[in-house]
């Protein structure tokens, strides 16, 4: 630990309990840094491409996740390196913005801390390498714009969006039936996407998963469907043009806020608060009837007496309903949502064709199915599958398609994927290192080489020699002047992109090569480590 | 330098093979452990509890024994959780999807050992899984035309699933008790409607199935023993101390008189509801909640038949059973629907009395009676029972029928085999692999049934070679023998359940190649 002295020789503190603290500066702060992004990186690298391997997490209480999703792995990491803590924040960016290449991201930013090691040692000053990388950067983002192509599609044409899912979930174990769920998740999009705006809000796509059934069972639902079932045993299990009301005040005797007592001190006054709370319920009920509801669901509980007498006049109710589930049934039907008994008007009812109850299997699971809505915007995507952890990793990665999708509809310009645009950019950028004149130049061809990196990590998890394959590659792309050859993963027999229909969204790819120059740019930047010592 | 830590304190990394020996070695442990209960000799396993009185369970339902167990590797997790899901879907098959996903990662490791990358295994198990599939969907009997077969089907099917269970001494009662109730059900899947009553004493062949309903419960003193046609009101209300249910209301008041007016007043409320109830011309009254001296008398006094504290299960059957409704307000007694039956009688089961329903509306539900030596066996009787319905009533919606003891493995086999045999490159060794991991199940059953397995499967394997074979193992006489004539069936939905299940359980095991562990959650210590 340095120490500074004042002009009299006595030791001079500059930080609070200093002794009590690690401190790493200079070179040897970015190179710890740097090695602890790498650590990251190589983690996530076995996941990466179609080939890529799971990784099995468990978490402080025991549960076990099986993922291959860069995300969720980074998430649950259980990370305490500040650095790679950064790295982890990057994954998720890019999952917020994009929703898909999270793997991708940290591989490629692992690679540029690699790179950026080596010119370390050769004594280049760190903030010229950031700046060689900025620029390279910029050039490889053009770069992709130049050999994006752009694509036709409509409501009718959803086949080259189906294809795109699918390069999405193949590298998922669910690849096994990637077909039908890339449909799915398009016709999802599709049904909520606002094509004249381009825009796409995917809350409105509600994603349901039950154990049990096969993968191949997945549905798409055009409604809403609520773990719930009917309050009342015996209320109707099916329900026909539906008008439901929509409610957040519970069947129960009201609850003023403010703090009060009612006190009984005659039998009179006992007699007629029973009377009132008779009428009380009576009332609440009477006027779900009187605006013309013919389904009532709630987001509290129902009073037994409430609910016999909802059974009583047949009006269905479904109580316990969340708040989330609430709004969307709301969005589906129409419908307003209702605080009070009193505001309930037939106006503010949502409307559904069909409201019907399901069982599963052979215990008593139940779910409420609200299809046919007035608002077909609203979808559900309802998951079967053998066990927990594979629902749950097909809800991540249906997540990643729905996302895919909905890039696609607001930019419909692609690349080719396989790794063929990196390579293409690698190529690019190395031709345009020599443009610049200074340091940086060594920073722009570490970063074409960094570029390589991704195919080269496809390559190696397909079990394909990874300097050969790339080297080949790469010198058909410069031979031919195609930048659609990529890595054949699947041992298709051809190597161009475009015969096996391997695409990825443009955008996707430029948020990947410019989050990780930034991240990286920022792990360069630091030149002093300070953290309380264990002890 | 050195590598920087990047996780935090007590958390675990393992990598690559590493982390694939220990998924694999945790779920070989798993399918060894459930592995000695399959198969109609199999054995039990006493498991006993951690909790207070460590209660002790002896049973041989796999989805039971992995559910106590207290596992911490992850890969043994998965197949806990697919054993799990197969008794909610299915019911049956518990211990056969586990030991065929651990057989198939035993598979596994042998070709990882060989260098054959998981991927590749993968593809080919998942190409075997499909055409294992279809042989099995080619060879099924449906006889959904023929009431008459199908009835004998569902027999066939119900005596194979409890020959491997507790109930195999009586299996021939227990399944016609099972196919029984479950025709009732007339295609359902509500199994909610067999109610299973558990009695200690008497022996496992005095357990007998009852069209009626029976409540476990005794009639209050004074009322009437025995009620015919019945006219019942089905109710959940508070019938202890009708409560003020608003908010913030309580009793004040200024001096003793006051307070017996109001007592007075309570009482009088809670005479003018069993008035009402009576009113609504009823001779039996079953409540879900308590219900107390007071009005009790007062509903013996009126000569009718008032029944407390049935459990919310009872209530929901008896409303169903009996066409009443489940009622709470009593205003208006035209319009409740009051359920009938017959007969309502007090009976002796053992030395306990229950009320007894008999001549309800519906004929769908039913009790069953199970009667034993210990509580243990009853309540594996009760699991066995229930893997059974499970199955018939899965069957009675899909009615496709397969022959049991083996034989659809040996199909499953030998075509894979012939696949295997066709497929060029490195996936026809992992299509090879899976048709061992499924011959491997025959295996187990002669192992556990004491016989001499090589050969009893070599003999197998020969007979399949023919056409249209019928072969299968025959544990009673320890030989190969024609699964058709002994009339060992076994239900296709629960087969085809358990291959996929398996493969995709192994397949997500075999996809992993790190596994990274949290540390675990600090607890306090409450000991």
């Amino acid at each position: 630990m340095a120490l500074a002295f004042d002009e009299y020789g006595r030791p001079f503190i500059i930080l609070k309990e200093q002794d009590q603290k690690t401190r790493l500066r200079g070179i040897e702060a970015q190179k710890a840094n740097i090695s602890a992004g790498k650590a990251v990186a190589r983690i996530l690298r076995t996941s990466l491409g179609p080939k890529g391997m799971d990784k099995i997490l468990q978490s402080p209480d025991g549960d076990v996740t099986i993922t291959n999703d860069g995300a969720t792995i980074l998430e649950q990491m259980d990370v305490d390196n500040q650095i790679a803590k950064l790295m982890v924040e990057l994954s998720r960016s890019q999952d917020y913005e994009i929703g898909d290449g999270t793997t991708g991201v940290v591989v490629m930013a692992g690679a540029l801390l690699d790179q950026a090691e080596r010119l370390l040692e050769r004594g280049i000053h760190p903030i010229r390498i950031a700046e060689g990388y900025e620029m390279a950067s910029r050039i490889a983002v053009e770069h992709l714009e130049h050999i994006s192509k752009k694509f036709d599609f409509g409501a009718t044409n959803i086949e080259p969006l189906v294809q795109t899912c699918m390069t999405t979930l193949s590298s998922k174990i669910v690849n096994r039936c990637k077909c039908h769920l890339a449909e799915i998740s398009v016709k999802a999009v599709l049904s909520v996407a606002d094509l004249d705006r381009k825009d796409v809000n995917l809350d409105m796509i509600k994603v349901e998963g039950k154990v049990g059934g096969k993968l191949e069972d997945t549905e798409l639902i055009y409604g809403i469907t609520v773990d719930k079932d009917m309050s009342h045993p015996q209320m109707p299990k099916q329900i026909e043009d539906a008008k439901i009301a929509i409610l957040t005040c519970p069947f129960e005797p009201p609850k003023p806020k403010t703090k009060h007592k009612v006190d009984i001190d005659t039998v009179e006054k006992f007699q007629t608060l029973r009377l009132q709370e008779q009428k009380y319920f009576d009332d609440m009920v009477q006027k779900c009837k009187d605006a013309g509801a013919t389904l009532v669901i709630c987001q509290w509980g129902f009073d037994d007496e409430a609910n016999h007498l909802l059974m009583h006049r047949n009006l269905p109710a479904v109580r316990w309903v969340g708040g989330v589930e609430l709004e969307l049934i709301a969005i589906a039907t129409g419908g307003r949502i209702v605080p009070r008994f009193q505001e309930l008007t037939p106006e503010k009812l949502g409307r559904a064709g069909l409201v019907r109850e399901k069982s599963f299997g052979t215990t008593k699971d139940k779910m409420l199915y609200i299809e046919h809505c007035a608002n077909s915007r609203a979808v559900t995507i309802f998951i079967r599958g053998g066990n927990k952890m594979m629902i749950e990793e097909t809800k991540r990665s249906i997540h990643d398609a729905l996302c895919v999708a909905r890039n696609l509809i607001r930019n419909n310009s692609i690349v080719y994927g396989g790794g063929s645009a990196e390579i293409s950019c690698s190529i690019a950028v190395e031709a345009a290192a020599d443009k610049y004149p200074g340091v940086e130049q060594y920073a722009i061809r570490a970063f074409a080489d960094a570029l390589d990196s991704v195919p080269m990590a496809l390559a190696e998890n397909s079990g394909l020699q990874p300097i050969e394959t790339l080297s080949e590659v790469k010198s058909q792309q410069i031979k031919e002047n195609n930048p659609h050859y990529g890595i054949d993963c699947n041992d298709v027999g051809t190597n161009d992109m475009r015969q096996q229909d391997v695409f990825e969204t443009l955008i996707g790819k430029q948020q990947q090569i410019l989050l990780a120059t930034q991240v990286v740019k920022m792990i360069l930047k630091i030149d002093d480590v300070i953290s309380p010592s264990d002890y | 330098m050195a590598i920087e830590k990047i996780l935090k304190d007590d958390a675990s990394e393992e990598k690559g093979e590493r982390a694939r020996m220990a998924s694999f070695v945790g779920a070989i442990a798993i399918t060894d452990l459930v592995k000695t209960t399959l198969g109609p000799k199999g054995m039990d396993k006493i498991l006993q509890s951690t909790g207070r009185g460590h209660g002790v369970t002896v049973t041989n339902d796999g989805a039971t024994i992995l559910k106590s167990l207290h596992i911490d590797n992850p890969a043994a997790k998965v197949l806990i959780d697919i054993s799990k899901v197969q008794d909610d879907e299915v019911g049956d098959g518990t211990t056969s999807v586990v030991v065929l996903a651990g057989e198939l990662l035993r598979e596994a490791e042998k070709l990882v050992a060989a260098k054959i990358h998981p991927m590749t295994i993968i593809s080919g198990y998942r190409m075997a899984a499909e055409c294992a599939r279809n042989a099995l969907s080619q060879r099924v009997v449906d006889n959904k035309e023929n009431a008459e077969k199908f009835k004998s089907d569902l027999m066939k099917i119900a005596r194979t699933t409890l020959s491997s269970k507790i109930l195999s001494q009586d299996k021939e009662h227990f399944a016609q008790l099972a196919v029984d109730a479950v025709m009732r059900l007339k295609g359902s899947t509500n199994l909610e409607a067999i109610q299973i009553i558990k009695k200690p004493g008497g022996s496992l062949m005095d357990s007998f199935l009852d069209e009626g309903f029976i409540l476990d419960k005794k009639i209050g003193l004074g009322q009437p023993k025995r009620i015919e046609n019945a006219k019942i009101l089905v109710a959940n209300t508070a019938m202890d101390t009708d409560k003020v249910k608003i908010y913030g209301a309580r009793v004040r008041v200024d001096s003793m008189s006051k307070v017996a007016e109001i007592e007075g007043a309570e009482k009088e409320k809670m005479r003018e509801k069993v008035q009402k109830i009576i009113a609504h011309g009823i001779n039996c009254f079953v409540n879900r909640q308590l219900i107390y001296n007071f009005p009790e008398e007062l509903f013996a006094d009126a000569g009718v038949l008032a029944i407390e504290h049935a459990d919310f299960d009872g209530i929901e059957r008896l409303a169903l059973v009996t066409g009443g409704e489940i009622a709470s307000t009593f205003d208006n007694p035209e319009s409740v629907k009051i359920g009938h039956c017959k007969l309502i009688e007090e009976i002796m089961i053992g030395e306990d009395k229950s009320i007894h329903f008999s001549g309800v509306e519906m004929g769908q539900a039913c009790t069953i009676v199970l009667r034993g030596a210990s509580h243990h066996v009853l309540d594996e009787a009760e699991r066995s029972l229930h893997d059974a319905l499970c199955v018939l009533s899965q069957t009675v919606n899909d009615t496709r029928v397969l022959l049991g003891g083996g034989w659809p493995e040996m199909v499953m086999a030998k075509e894979v085999d012939e696949l295997a045999r066709k497929t060029p490159g490195k996936k026809s060794h992992a299509i090879e692999a899976f048709s061992r991991a499924l011959v491997a199940i025959p295996t187990i059953i002669a192992d556990n049934a004491g016989l001499d397995s090589a050969d009893l499967v070599a003999q197998l394997r020969a007979a399949h070679h023919k056409e249209g074979c019928n072969a299968g193992i025959d544990v009673i006489s320890g030989s190969v023998g024609d699964m058709a004539e002994l009339g060992i069936s076994e239900s296709f939905k629960v087969k085809q359940a358990v291959l996929l299940s398996a493969t995709e359980a192994a397949e997500m095991i075999l996809r992993v190649d790190e596994i990274i562990t949290c540390a675990p959650r600090q607890r306090e210590d409450r000991m």
